[in-house]
């Protein structure tokens, strides 16, 4: 069980919005990529924000682009999941490979406010709010496992990585 | 019994059957990215692949950000440059076009394959017949080194076509007409499906654009049942052999809709979002300093022949534009005298790509200043400054606005200067 600081957006935030366009070919060191987060949507997000604090959207967040950055400055941000009432199908798989849990939950995003603290607890599979509690939808296991795993580059390192490392065989024919 | 996107994903899985809701591991037929490559090679080299999985399905183009407008750009440029030759990938190389318009016109996407795209307009091979779906920088990356990515089988939307597609009205109208009735996000995680007679009446260069649009739809992915047209546009291109896949006239479906297309007029989408549409005659007389025509659903032949006849012999108010979506659109163009028509009346030629539509260079405005723009996207900060609002509308609607320095339909022009000469005479 773990708490979170929440920020709240609303309906159809699209990634333009998390991470502007101009920035996707030019910006690689982590801090300079984390620094544009929500650029154009809220601009005291990136110098408030703490690690383990969580985004509570509405409907259709990250819609757009398939731009990857648009989770990554998040979670460099120290985002540690987003809860939405929906998602852009791009992004929600994004989320995943990031390592970042993309939580759909329509009914939270009307009760809780900017600052206010929730809880998750993964192994009971809920998030508590404003008194109430709701059950996270789960995820197909193959899926899961990426999410586990810290990300899908996470997850082929150490696939390639077993591959590579010499067998000695039982016998030689 | 099964929808395009189920009997698709199946056989991009090696599997004789699928539903809506299935996790499949598929193999697409092609894997392609763009500028993006470079930040893609440098997540494919900490993967530890011993090489690049099969890279004859491969495809990269220049096209974002093309020519390098920085040296950022450039070394981007030079490093995916370097990386397609150790590992023999095809690479369209700066001035050959946008990814979507190329890789079509170079037969690589064929009718009943799946193709991922690092772009989330990818639904765009919809129009060949093709499952095409955007995907991330990282799993393209796991594309590289494993040829093999998980897919949630997706349910489908089908959208029927009824009706005569009345004149001065195009697939970029047809597309704005949805996402105004049902949202940008009417077809959340789902595919769409085309239907309707009045599909075939719509002309081979327009059709990539309602497929491609439907990424503003939500969708992830969008299909056009190929009709002979297309099957002849393919063959003349492809060099591996292809099967269409058509769905099952029982298909299940979560949802199907109707558009009369008979009513439709000239639409525009109002700045922000590409859901906020109202008939261009709404939004007449709104002053406007930059019109643009290009982008992969505004820069085809079809667009730039319809821009120039509305600015041929005319003047222009506001400055305009023009980036064909690919050297080939180009250099029809060049042929046809239609370049000659838009460089007399003072447009701006750039080179074939994505020029200034997702703001990088090539027409980013200044701040307050208004766009009408031919492309798919009107978010904040789109062009690459956050306060200068973008209008969406099909070419010719852009190119008349160019001539009247303010929002307007073709017919005005013509009825004003009609008018005047009426006035004078
Ligand atoms: S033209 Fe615009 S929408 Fe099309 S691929 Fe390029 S950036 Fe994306």
């Amino acid at each position: 069980m773990s708490t979170h600081r929440v920020w709240v957006y609303g309906d159809n935030v699209n990634t333009d919005l998390i991470y502007p366009g101009k920035y996707t070919y030019t910006l690689r060191a982590d801090a300079d990529i984390r620094a544009k987060a929500l650029e154009d949507l809220d601009p005291g997000f990136v110098s408030a924000v703490q690690p383990g604090d969580v985004i509570v959207a509405g409907r259709n967040w990250g819609c757009g682009s398939s731009r990857e950055q648009a989770v990554t400055a998040l979670r460099l941000c120290g985002v540690q999941a987003i809860i939405a009432a929906s998602f852009g199908g791009l992004y929600f798989r994004n989320c995943i490979n990031q390592g970042v849990h993309p939580i759909v939950l329509p009914e939270i995003a009307g009760i809780v406010h900017t600052g206010d603290v929730i809880e998750i607890d993964r192994e009971a599979g809920v998030v508590r709010a404003a008194g109430r509690e709701f059950v996270i939808p789960p995820l197909p296991d193959s899926v899961r496992a990426i999410l586990d795993a810290g990300g899908l580059l996470p997850m082929l390192q150490a696939r390639f990585s077993a591959l590579s490392t010499p067998v000695k065989p039982e016998f030689a024919p | 019994m099964y929808t395009f996107a189920e009997k698709a994903l199946a056989r991009a899985a090696g599997i004789t059957s699928a539903r809506a809701g299935d996790v499949l591991d598929i193999q697409p037929d092609v894997v392609f990215s763009h500028d993006n490559s470079a930040a893609i090679l440098r997540i494919f080299n900490q993967i530890g692949a011993p090489a690049v999985n099969r890279p004859e399905r491969l495809a990269i183009t220049l096209d974002h950000a093309a020519p390098a407008p920085t040296t950022a750009h450039a070394q981007n440029h030079a490093d995916i440059r370097a990386f397609a030759a150790q590992h023999g990938i095809r690479l369209f190389e700066v001035g050959r076009g946008i990814c979507h318009q190329v890789l079509s016109e170079e037969g690589i996407v064929l009718p009943g394959e799946v193709v991922m795209g690092a772009d989330s307009h990818t639904p765009h091979f919809g129009w060949l017949g093709a499952f095409g779906m955007g995907v991330g920088r990282t799993e393209v990356a796991a594309l590289w080194a494993t040829g093999t990515l998980w897919i949630r089988v997706p349910e489908t939307l089908q959208i029927t076509l009824a009706g005569h597609i009345p004149m001065g009205v195009t697939a970029k109208d047809i597309a704005l007409a949805i996402l105004g009735r049902w949202t940008v996000e009417g077809a959340a995680y789902r595919a769409v499906e085309f239907a309707g007679d009045a599909l075939a009446s719509i002309p081979l260069d327009d059709r990539p654009v309602l497929p491609n649009m439907m990424s503003e739809f939500g969708a992830i992915s969008a299909f056009m049942p190929p009709d002979q047209a297309v099957i002849d546009y393919v063959s003349a291109r492809a060099s591996r052999p292809f099967t269409p896949l058509y769905p099952d006239a029982d298909a299940v479906y979560s949802a199907q809709s109707t558009l009369d297309v008979s009513t439709l007029e000239p639409l525009i989408a109002l700045p922000d979002q590409p859901d906020r549409v109202v008939p261009v005659s709404q939004a007449t007389g709104t002053p406007i300093q930059q019109a643009f025509v290009g982008t992969c659903t505004g820069g085809r032949y079809s667009d730039l022949a319809a821009a120039a006849a509305v600015v041929r012999g005319r003047k222009l108010r506001a400055r305009l534009i023009v980036i064909p979506a690919s050297a080939q659109v180009l250099s029809r163009a060049v042929r046809s005298g239609v370049l000659q028509d838009l460089i007399d009346a003072g447009a701006a030629l750039g080179t074939p790509g994505c020029g200034p539509c997702m703001g990088n260079h090539l027409g980013v405005p200044a701040p307050n200043e208004v766009t009408i723009s031919a492309g798919s996207r009107n978010f904040k900060g789109r062009m690459g400054t956050a306060g200068a609002p973008v209008y969406l509308a099909n070419a010719a609607v852009v190119a008349a606005s160019a001539v009247a320095g303010q929002i307007v339909s073709p017919q005005d022009i013509i009825d004003g200067e009609t008018f005047r000469a009426e006035g004078s005479a």
